[in-house]
């Protein structure tokens, strides 16, 4: 199969498997289809890379097909009138306003073209892309394998309608639409891709049905139709001072000419990816059931937004617009981070660690000198894997406790040993040496440092806000308590599968990223900077050691003697008598009038000082300046 | 050899004292008396403490409390009972709520009388803790050893 | 072979160094209160005798996390001697604390519970400074390679002098001196038992303290880096900044975590990134 085919085959073949997923009825054929669908998709990513790993170019395929603009045009319309059906039934005017200007303005749009702004090529393929290409393939189809159980659960414990069949339909187009938004070079086409993944997202978030999924999904749906607009804005002033709608053109261009359509496409990447003052959406979406939290938050959406911005990097080394830009990222990181320390709820703290993330990646991509941007894409990889993780665990564990808060997963590592692991390895993924995302946070400051101290100011003072929030947690879930409990026997070996695979892939990922990098980012970095970054030897052989000592360090609790003596902890020997057991004494104690009371240890979330409330509100009105800058400044 | 002659920790428990050896003890920290030039600390942790110092009787509130921290101090360790109230009960010793002695609830290895115990006596009864302390090391060693052989 | 050679001088000389020093502080503190004070030696009897007695534990998860702790102490330490990069070796460290702090929440007592969690603030409160410090180094020297920072020909404190002051702030913090001695304490009675390590005894408890004597090498040895192209000076200002700290130590009461929150970013914006701006600008 040649490469053209087998990125139509990418693009193409999802859209069949959702159209088999609107046709199944039964869970079980239709668990085996998603599956087997998900393994074809995985499989075709990696053949991609495979076949594409001599050949680190810039490829363009030309696509003779008249009639497809017009079918894009139709479904974009298609949509927006069906948000402006919806929005009216869901009393959102606010959305069915969005929807007429976005049909006046693609309309308006395809008259100002005149059918004459044609791509050369409309596809392409170079190692970001490929990049892209495998965290959907992969990471995104490992959340598909992991749905099928979990679906499947979640309408026994929730009395909400069952719309499975919608659910992995969608989930299928979503994947559709990323490969198409990262393998186009005819900007159209991505933008079309585009308003896919931002009208998928909404029938995602909405699931549920509940008021409160319906107000959120109209939320992201806003915002991201605003994002879309800046994105059309971008294309037609491209096309009117340059004639052009490629992406490969476009960034031969002088980055002085192409300001003011860079920064607006840069606006929609902002927004997708969910930077301040537009999180509030990401937040909304995590009434979501927890996969597509997982689908949002690590392989797609998001990295989308994170992604055109890399692209476009080069046009934004060196510029004011580009400096603006890190400092939004900068800026959403420090704070996003310094918020997550007060969330109790699970999936908000990792929605806030997102935005945290995907802020340093803006940052990087803003900056966008070659080791930045190297930086950014390593970012990706490693977020991509661990949030993907960490989200599923997490929807593990509100399956098998019932709560999300993290008060109530005191030594969770009695009752769900393995899933307790599993997080473990995902959040010393997200910020603990030697793995990846401390990698990346490491590069990135040698990175930022020698650009603008500025921003690596910003990132040191967010890091240690990361510290905090993830150790506590990790405080949290390896207390030892008694009684031990079987919580985890619902997980199906599906579900075991995905989370397994995707901490091995946290582990792995940082093991052999020096390979990653040589062949995947080195020659993309090459290419667009002609510079390569190089990490010392002995600094990857220390970080190694460092993998290596904490794989064999668990040892010693094997390895210590057992025959210790155990006993309760110091509570001013005021702990229970009654239980024969030490270790159970622990968590009753007698009050002064030899009331027996329990313990309960609740963490600091310091609300008064980094409650959402308070910080929110400085990051969002900090960020809103930025942007207004950034307007001012790419007019100049 | 054994260091606990140069280094030891002790927890204070007060039972049912009046006080006054309570105050005889802490005195035995300021700088006239400055027991830390023999290594004493008081660390108020039962899990870091070699000796027990007990001022004041035992009584039906405190006996589990006082059982409680001496079971989880660590091998070796030795009880100090100082003041007459921890020895025998003293003049309390026929109150309705009074066991006596801290030797009616755990063993006690070293006893300093007065009523309060002088700063002078409580040191001596602590130096004189550690030869105790020094032999159940050994003892304790031995007894691992002949479990292992 | 050089590496190897300087990793075991620094596994056995500096619990020795950090054993004395540890030892100096409690006979100073004693003199200041005018006491007599323990024997200069008092420190390894102490560790000494807590290998001898016996380890009881709320659970064995407990002594994991404790020898994890000692265990990447000593490997900052190593990186931070053999002259590697600074950045790795502050991550390295960082990872070791996390481990202490597990250590105590591992536990479910409420002492070393609230203790963790002070220690986590404190580590908030002071790793952006340590960081700056590595940063504001590169700055002068554009490497972050102890081994060049080392070799750099001026003493780096002319350049960065408000790196320097707010490092010798958040010492005081890492070194858990008064007045920020929130997590864990070595004086007698406070409101948290003995905070982190409550739970700890025996062996475990002495790897606890074995490890806080090598990072007060490591970090005096930052300290020295300052003055590293004069080593006599550079020594005489790392032990005059320790004995600073016991000073500090003496003359304060504990303050709340938000007092050292506060003021320990309020020092690294103040003095660490000030002085990095004008090195930008300068530069």
């Amino acid at each position: 199969m040649s490469f053209m085919s087998l990125i139509l085959f990418l693009i193409i073949f999802p859209l069949f498997a959702a159209l088999l997923m609107t046709l199944l009825k039964n869970p079980k054929v239709r668990g085996f289809f998603v599956m087997a669908a998900s393994l074809v998709i995985a499989a075709a990513s990696v053949a991609l890379l495979v076949m594409n790993l001599n050949n680190s170019g810039f490829v363009e395929y030309a696509v003779h097909m008249e009639y497809i603009e017009y079918a894009m045009t139709a479904v974009l319309l298609l949509i927006s009138v069906y948000i402006i059906y919806a929005g009216a039934r869901d009393k959102k005017y606010h959305a069915v306003v969005l929807a007429i200007v976005q049909i006046l303005a693609t309309v308006g749009s395809e008259l100002l073209f005149g059918g004459k702004a044609e791509a050369a090529n409309a596809l392409m393929l170079d190692n970001l892309s490929l990049l892209m290409v495998m965290l959907v393939g992969v990471v995104g189809s490992l959340i598909c394998v992991f749905s099928v159980g979990y679906m499947e659960k979640y309408h026994h414990h929730k009395h909400v309608a069952d719309r499975s069949r919608m659910f992995f339909a969608v989930v299928f187009v979503f994947m559709s639409a990323m490969f198409g938004l990262v393998l186009s070079n005819n900007l159209k086409w991505l933008l079309f891709f585009w308003e896919i993944t931002t009208f998928c997202s909404y029938l995602l978030i909405g699931y549920t049905r509940t008021a409160e999924a319906i107000r959120n999904s109209y939320r992201a749906l806003v915002m991201n139709i605003v994002g879309g607009l800046g994105f059309l804005a971008g294309i037609v002033w491209l096309y009117e001072t340059q004639g052009i709608i490629e992406v490969d053109k476009l960034l031969a261009l002088n980055p002085a000419l192409v300001v003011v359509p860079v920064v607006f496409i840069c606006f929609a990447g902002v927004v997708k990816s969910a930077q301040m003052p537009f999180s509030s959406w990401l937040l909304g979406a995590m009434v979501a059931p927890s996969p597509v939290s997982a689908l949002l938050h690590s392989s797609t959406m998001v990295k989308a937004g994170v992604y055109i911005v890399i692209r476009l990097s080069p046009l934004l080394a060196g510029t004011k617009a580009g400096l603006f830009i890190a400092l939004i990222g900068a800026v959403t990181f420090l704070f996003a981070s310094l918020i997550a320390i007060s969330e109790r709820n699970l999936k908000r703290l990792l929605a806030y660690s997102t935005i945290s993330t995907l802020g340093l990646i803006v940052a990087c991509a803003g900056v966008g000198t070659y080791q930045a941007v190297w930086t950014a894409m390593l970012l990706m990889i490693f977020h991509a894997v661990a949030k993907a993780l960490l989200f599923l665990c997490a929807g593990t564990v509100e399956g098998g406790t019932d709560s999300l808060s993290i008060e109530d997963m005191d030594g969770l590592i009695m009752k769900m040993p393995k899933v307790t692991v599993f997080i473990l390895v995902g959040i010393a993924g997200m910020f603990l040496a030697p793995f990846g995302m401390l990698i990346s946070k490491w590069q990135a400051l040698e990175a930022l440092v020698s650009v603008n101290p500025l921003i690596a100011v910003l990132v040191i003072f967010g890091s240690s806000a990361t510290l905090f929030f993830y150790t506590k947690l990790m405080g949290k879930l390896i207390m030892i308590v008694h009684p031990a409990g079987k919580l985890e026997k619902g997980v199906t070996g599906g579900e075991w599968f995905t989370l397994g695979t995707l901490s091995i892939l946290t582990v792995a990922a940082c093991v052999v990223f020096p390979v990653i990098s040589k062949y995947l980012i080195d020659p993309f970095i090459k290419l667009v900077y002609h510079s390569t970054v190089s990490m010392s030897a002995g600094n990857i052989v220390i970080m190694l050691l460092m993998m290596v000592f904490l794989l064999l360090l668990p040892l010693q609790i094997v390895l210590q003697r057992r025959d210790k003596r155990h006993v309760s902890a110091y509570l001013n020997g005021a702990n229970l008598t009654e239980y024969k057991d030490a270790a159970e004494a622990n968590d009753h104690f007698y009050t002064a009038g030899h009331n027996v009371q329990e313990l309960k240890l609740s963490n600091y979330y310091l609300e008064e000082m980094f409650g959402e409330k308070r910080l929110g509100l400085v990051g969002i009105v900090l960020t809103s300046m930025l942007l207004a800058i950034l307007c001012g400044v790419m007019f100049l | 050899m054994s260091y606990f002659k140069k280094s030891p920790w002790l927890i204070h428990y007060d039972g049912s004292s009046c006080n006054g050896c309570d105050i005889e003890v802490l005195a035995c920290l300021t700088p006239l008396y400055d027991v830390e030039r023999f290594g004493i600390v008081n660390t108020g942790n039962p899990k870091h403490a070699d000796i027990l110092l007990i001022t004041g009787s035992v009584n039906e509130q405190n006996k589990s409390v006082i059982q409680n921290i001496y079971d989880q101090m660590p091998d070796p360790k030795v009880v100090v009972a100082v003041g007459i109230c921890a020895t025998s009960g003293g003049i309390f010793a026929d109150c309705y709520n009074v066991l006596g002695g801290v030797d009616k609830l755990i063993p006690v290895d070293v006893y300093v009388p007065g009523c309060a115990a002088r700063p002078e006596a409580i040191i001596d009864g602590v130096v004189q803790g550690l030869g105790v302390l020094e032999e159940k090391y050994k003892n304790r060693k031995e007894r691992k050893k002949k479990v292992n052989a | 072979m050089k590496i190897l050679l300087t990793t075991v001088l620094f596994i056995i000389l500096a619990p020795v160094a950090g054993g004395l020093l540890s030892g100096f502080d409690r006979k100073i503190s004693a003199r200041m209160q005018k006491r007599v004070g323990p024997s200069i030696l008092q420190p390894f009897y102490d560790v000494l005798k807590l290998f001898q007695k016996e380890n009881v534990v709320v659970n064995i998860s407990q002594n994991l996390y404790a020898f994890c702790f000692l265990f990447f102490t000593v490997f900052t330490g190593v990186l931070f001697f053999n002259g590697a990069d600074i950045l790795l070796i502050i991550f390295s460290l960082t990872l070791a604390g996390i481990f202490f702090v597990l250590g105590g929440y591992s536990t479910f007592s409420p002492y070393s519970f609230i203790g963790s969690e002070r220690e986590l603030l404190s580590m908030v409160a002071d790793e952006p400074m340590i960081i700056l410090t590595a940063v504001g180094m590169y700055m002068v020297t554009k490497s972050f390679s102890v081994a060049d920072i080392a070799a750099y020909g001026t003493p780096l404190f002319f350049y960065i002098p408000g790196v320097f002051l707010g490092f010798l702030f958040i010492l005081t913090i890492k070194l858990k001196k008064s007045p920020f001695d929130l997590s864990t304490s070595h004086h007698a009675h406070q409101e948290l038992v003995s905070g982190v390590t409550t739970e700890f005894s025996g062996k475990p408890l002495a790897w606890i303290e074995l490890a806080h004597w090598y990072e007060n090498v490591f970090l005096l040895g930052i300290v020295y880096l300052f003055f590293a192209p004069v080593p006599v000076i550079g020594v005489a200002v790392a032990l005059l900044a320790y004995f600073l700290e016991i000073f500090i130590d003496n003359i304060n009461a504990r303050v709340k975590w938000q007092w050292m929150l506060k003021s320990a970013w309020g020092a690294a914006i103040g003095l660490g990134v000030l002085n990095i701006f004008i090195l930008y600008i300068v530069q």
